[in-house]
């Protein structure tokens, strides 16, 4: 559908609360109709970036979702101090995005199926893994092995939290731990890379899925382009670490559209539960 | 019972004697009054002329066998390993490989592995579970390569793999620190069962420079991200990063490698003789609980109970429209 502005393109026609522009064909969006069809263009389909809990209404079945660990908060292993305080920062990160740290954790149902779902949100400081995010998703993957419930993390991340020094690093061994024995144990874990992932979160938790898939256009990749040109004194050329480069390459299984990806997922998950029930799911 | 870090602060008491016996530091308090700045620590740990990899190889280890390849993509010269003999029981040896000129750091791609690097060492991993030799890796790494093959070939997958496999690998394995240990690039080299780092070796989530650029904007506020960050070796002990320091010579490792390669393999000896007693299963539970207990934060409640659920008059409020009404 096209817009018709009688009154011409004034950029004062559209204001913020009310429309978005399409970075990707230029199209006004009505926010409302946006959020009703979970942040993707009607016109070519470009997927905007989408806030933990809406992600989680758009996965979990209607009121299935319930929240754990929700009143972990990170303290401040370091007193790191760069231009403000990292106090300061979380305080910021928690007012501007209504979450204590960049990832909600609980137990939900998709599809009718108990799942134990992650689900990372980039606007609490580029959803960066700091000792809280590390902590819930590794409770989160415990208590999917306890419970030999299926894990369905959905990542958006920039990586580790540089504020929190080589305790976030340690963060990456201590996710991949957790998520190496629900492998053990054969329990499923659906790993979900979404606009953007990058860094230490998909050199960890989020390159270890059973089943990886991505959202279309999604960043995804290890290192941030200004490491790269940094360190190698070059851009990485266009297209590079999108989701459907890394489809090519062969590191995520598929890239799925976000309004398919709840069956999507319900479909993987259905397909080892009925595999498992005979042989391993019966404790 | 096991002695998980015997050479860390947690387990002083009882098990120090072993650690004092090997000439570790495991509290920063043993260390010289007058220490170099974090900024120092990371110039002398990047200090060309510090003893690599193979400098520590061929001293520690006797008749060590290089292996080569991933046997899927090609070698990479980035990180060596192998098959060695430590007080003449077998060990497999892998570490990350700097060069000691310009030209062979060229090669050698200034220690920073291709994600075939990583696969070469996971494939040396798993021959070390297959044989039950105990593994020992030497990190020293800016960090993964960042270049655009190395995207195309999942450095990212590279690294988690390698980590993974680390976590679950059921042998002894301990990690040394000799230089940089850079980021996730340094830690799929670095998950054991004891951590040890040189006196001026430095393990951070990122470089200096790249905090710096991305906090400050600025690549010059370097030295002040170093101080930041904790990287050094006193700030490895207190955050339990590393378990023990091995003492380098007065004035650095690049001083006198051969006095720095005989502090290390007396450490190694020690550890591994420690290990080598610790039933494999309790190996793994320990390793997981070593990793596992990284982490800083608060919870009001307790951290049990979760969250209530909302008021049903709070959705109504916050959403008074069913979503299809629109």
């Amino acid at each position: 559908m096209r817009l018709r502005n009688p009154f011409g393109r004034k950029t004062k026609e559209f204001p913020s609360h009310l429309w978005t522009q399409c970075p990707s064909c230029g199209e006004m969006l009505f926010n409302k109709q946006l959020d009703r069809n979970h942040n993707v263009c009607q016109k070519c389909g470009h997927h905007f970036k989408l806030g933990a809990l809406a992600r989680i209404d758009l996965l979990a079945d209607a009121k299935s979702f319930s929240e754990t660990d929700a009143d972990m908060v990170s303290s401040d292993p370091l007193g790191f101090v760069d231009s403000k305080p990292y106090p300061e920062r979380i305080a910021a990160a928690q007012a501007k995005s209504g979450h204590k740290d960049a990832v909600l954790t609980g137990d939900a149902q998709i599809s009718g199926i108990p799942v134990v779902l992650a689900v990372m949100d980039f606007e609490f400081m580029g959803g960066s893994m700091g000792s809280v995010v590390g902590e819930k998703l590794t409770r989160a993957a415990e208590r999917a092995y306890s419970a030999r419930k299926p894990l369905v993390i959905v990542s958006a991340s920039g990586g580790a939290r540089m504020q929190e020094g080589t305790i976030a690093l340690m963060q990456l061994a201590k996710t991949v731990a957790a998520v190496a024995r629900l492998d053990d144990a054969a329990i499923p874990f659906i790993s979900v890379l979404t606009d953007p992932t990058t860094g230490g979160v998909l050199a960890s938790f989020a390159s270890l899925g059973d089943i990886i898939l991505a959202e279309p256009g999604a960043l995804i990749g290890f290192s941030g382009a200004r490491v790269t040109s940094e360190t190698i004194g070059e851009k990485l050329p266009k297209g590079f670490q999108r989701a459907e480069f890394l489809l090519e390459h062969g590191f995520v299984d598929q890239v799925v559209p976000r309004s398919q990806l709840k069956e999507r997922i319900a479909f993987f998950l259905n397909a080892f539960r009925v595999a498992g029930q005979d042989l391993r799911w019966s404790l | 019972m096991l002695d998980r870090i015997v050479g860390s602060r947690r387990a002083a008491e009882g098990n120090g004697h072993l650690a004092v016996e090997a000439g570790l530091i495991t509290d920063a308090t043993q260390l010289a009054s007058t220490r170099p700045t974090p900024w120092q620590t990371v110039q002398t740990a990047r200090n060309i002329a510090r003893p690599h990899a193979h400098d520590i190889i061929s001293r520690v280890f006797d008749r060590f066998q290089e292996l080569h390849g991933d046997r899927a993509f090609r070698d990479d010269p980035a990180i060596i390993g192998g098959i060695a003999e430590l007080g003449g029981r077998p060990v497999v040896v892998v570490g990350q490989q700097k060069g000691s000129s310009t030209e062979e750091n060229i090669e050698r791609n200034f220690g920073m592995p291709y994600p075939e690097g990583y696969r070469k060492a996971m494939r040396l991993y798993r021959l070390a579970q297959k044989f039950h030799v105990p593994l020992i890796t030497l990190v020293d790494t800016p960090g993964a390569y960042p270049g655009p093959e190395a995207e195309e070939r999942g450095q990212a997958e590279a690294i988690a793999s390698s980590i993974q496999l680390m976590t679950r690998l059921a042998v002894p394995v301990v990690v040394v620190v000799l230089g940089e240990g850079g980021s996730g690039g340094a830690l799929a080299l670095g998950v054991g069962d004891v951590v040890l780092a040189l006196e001026n070796a430095t393990y951070s989530v990122i470089s200096p420079e790249g905090c710096a650029a991305i906090l400050w904007r600025s690549a010059s506020e370097a030295e002040r991200a170093a101080v930041a960050m904790k990287l050094a070796g006193p700030d490895l002990l207190d955050t339990g990063v590393a378990d023990a320091l091995i003492r380098e010579p007065a004035g650095g490792a690049h001083t006198d490698h051969d006095a720095t390669a005989a502090a290390i393999k007396t450490a190694l000896i020690a550890q591994l003789e420690r290990l080598s007693r610790v039933p494999v299963a309790d190996l793994l539970s320990l390793r997981y609980e070593r990793f596992r207990s990284f982490g800083m934060f608060v919870e009001p409640s307790g951290g049990t109970a979760p969250a209530p659920p909302r008021p049903w008059w709070r959705r109504i409020l916050r959403n008074p429209l069913p979503k299809d009404a629109l």
